[in-house]
């Protein structure tokens, strides 16, 4: 047992340190979501009426409602973008050392995915506390509840980061996908505005975002970041969570070729 | 069971494409088997096979007496690979680089440091040792990572083109370092290379083109009273001119 767990703590160390020596990263991955809560949530303040609905006892702004969507929004962004640095690792060559470890790939995988999903957390954490300077805070207990939903999210998005690069034959290719999953997941989801919101201009599109895995994510937050426990959100979390995770072992099975799709 | 390397009728396809045909060699332990090949011949893939990048149904590859397709892992704990392509983190120092890799094959704490020390010590990098890789040259880069590849005390050795982008007196250097590896630590080691002057004359030889092996044996041997450059470019039989510049 001890190899694995070697190896997940140097894995999950080599995240922490390019996340230490990527700064840059860190900064623009803030302001997204800071934009979005600061700017547009001040602009839709006025617009949008949000009547009570779980997990909340009374009436709330509408920047407090898109605080959860904007801490899936940093995951969501994060697992895409340590997908991205895969695609860019497997040209480089540096996935080809992690691979040839003798480990067995799936936990290899697994590690690199909660690596990335650790540096996302603390994103979200850093969010959260500079969101609670502006006034937009949560329940003390909650910070602490959300940890558990943030993980299996980060987990979640991550393992479809994975599997998707794993198909990618190239990293030209991948500013395709970021506009053919990145948005779609984020807009057809509660992260901006309630389902029943959204039912209210199209019932077709609020069964989308029922459908939508990144949904249940947003709600499992907001939920926990209340002190609630949402059943069937952190079901649809782990179910996606597995699918994922088995496309992306499907695609880094060594019998496929992970390298020989060549560009 | 051979104790080497041992490769027998390996082939593999890219869609319709012959990669391999077919191919089977032996590399007795503390040999050093050249793998000469123009770009094409299919050493990427072989490669990409021996570490288990992908896997193939057509053949059996064993390493140190472990069947790649039966226990790979067995067989992947034998084995340290220099790929083609950079794989050092440039923003860690060289130890830190070791130490991850040291990590992904299980080991930590003392055990690896003493490991890291020594294989710093057989590449003659371990001065460096604090310094970050970015800040290295590309022989110094190299070094650190065939040290690197060393660390878990591999019984075979494999280098794909570990020289590409190097410069003559970098290229000379390494050459000379690991047959020296290869001698005194009884080392497997397999060099796969499309320069002929990085095969000596004791070396083993093996030469493929367009996925199959043209000729196996000890390069004096074979190459008899030519050089091994000019009976390369004769048993390819490609116009010499367009092979020239490659060689």
């Amino acid at each position: 047992m001890i190899p694995y767990l070697v190896a997940l703590r140097a894995i999950v160390l080599r995240e922490g340190l390019r996340f230490i020596h990527q700064r840059e990263r860190f900064v623009a991955a803030l302001v997204r979501p800071l934009v979005w809560l600061l700017v547009f949530a001040a602009g839709f303040r006025a617009a949008l009426g949000l009547s009570i609905i779980p997990p909340y006892a009374t009436y709330i702004t509408y920047e407090t409602y898109i605080v959860p969507g904007l801490c899936g929004m940093i995951l969501l962004f994060n697992g895409m973008q340590s997908s991205l640095s895969l695609v860019y690792d497997r040209e480089t060559g540096s996935m080809r050392l992690l691979l040839t470890a003798p480990l067995p790939r799936g936990w290899l995988l697994f590690c690199k995915l909660l690596g990335s999903t650790a540096i996302s957390i603390v994103q979200v954490y850093t969010f959260l506390a500079i969101a609670a300077l502006f006034g937009i805070e949560m329940n003390a207990w909650g910070y602490v509840a959300a940890l558990p939903a943030l993980v299996i999210s980060g987990l979640m998005l991550g393992a479809l980061g994975l599997a998707l690069s794993s198909f990618i034959k190239q990293l030209e290719n991948f500013a395709g996908v970021m506009n053919f999953v990145i948005f779609p997941m984020f807009f057809l989801s509660s992260a901006l505005y309630p389902l029943w919101k959204m039912a209210e201009s199209s019932p077709l599109l609020r069964d989308i975002c029922a459908f939508n895995p990144f949904t249940h994510a947003v709600e499992l937050i907001r939920f926990a970041l209340y002190m609630q426990f949402n059943g069937m959100a952190l079901l649809w979390v782990l179910l996606a969570t597995v699918l994922f995770m088995a496309c992306a072992l499907w695609g880094y099975d060594p019998a496929r070729g992970m390298v020989k799709r060549k560009g | 069971m051979i104790q080497g390397l041992s490769v027998d009728r390996v082939s593999y396809r890219y869609g319709d494409k012959v990669a391999l045909d077919a191919v089977s060699f032996d590399v007795a332990p503390g040999r050093f088997a050249a793998l000469l090949g123009p770009n094409g011949a299919g050493k990427s893939t072989l490669f990409s096979l021996l570490t288990r990048l992908f896997t193939t149904g057509d053949g059996r590859i064993s390493i140190a007496g472990q069947d790649m397709g039966r226990t790979p892992r067995a067989a992947l704990a034998r084995m340290g690979v220099v790929f083609q392509s950079p794989t050092l983190d440039l923003d860690l120092t060289i130890r830190q680089n070791l130490s991850y890799f040291a990590a992904l094959h299980g080991l930590s704490g003392r055990d690896a440091r003493r490991r890291i020390d020594a294989a710093l010590d057989r590449l003659e990098i371990r001065a460096r040792a604090g310094e970050k890789a970015r800040n290295l040259n590309g022989g110094h880069r190299r070094r650190t990572e065939i040290a690197r590849a060393l660390v878990h005390d591999p019984s075979v050795l494999l280098l794909d083109e570990p020289t590409v982008g190097l410069d003559a007196a970098a290229r000379q250097s390494i050459t000379e370092h690991v047959h020296r590896l290869c001698a005194e630590d009884n080392l497997t080691v397999l060099w796969a290379t499309h320069l002929t002057d990085e095969v000596y004359d004791d070396d083993q030889l093996v030469l493929l083109h367009q996925g199959r092996i043209l000729a196996g044996g000890t390069c004096a041997e074979l190459r008899g009273d030519k050089s091994l450059k000019d009976y390369f470019l004769d048993l390819t039989q490609m116009p010499r001119q367009s092979t020239e510049a490659a060689l």
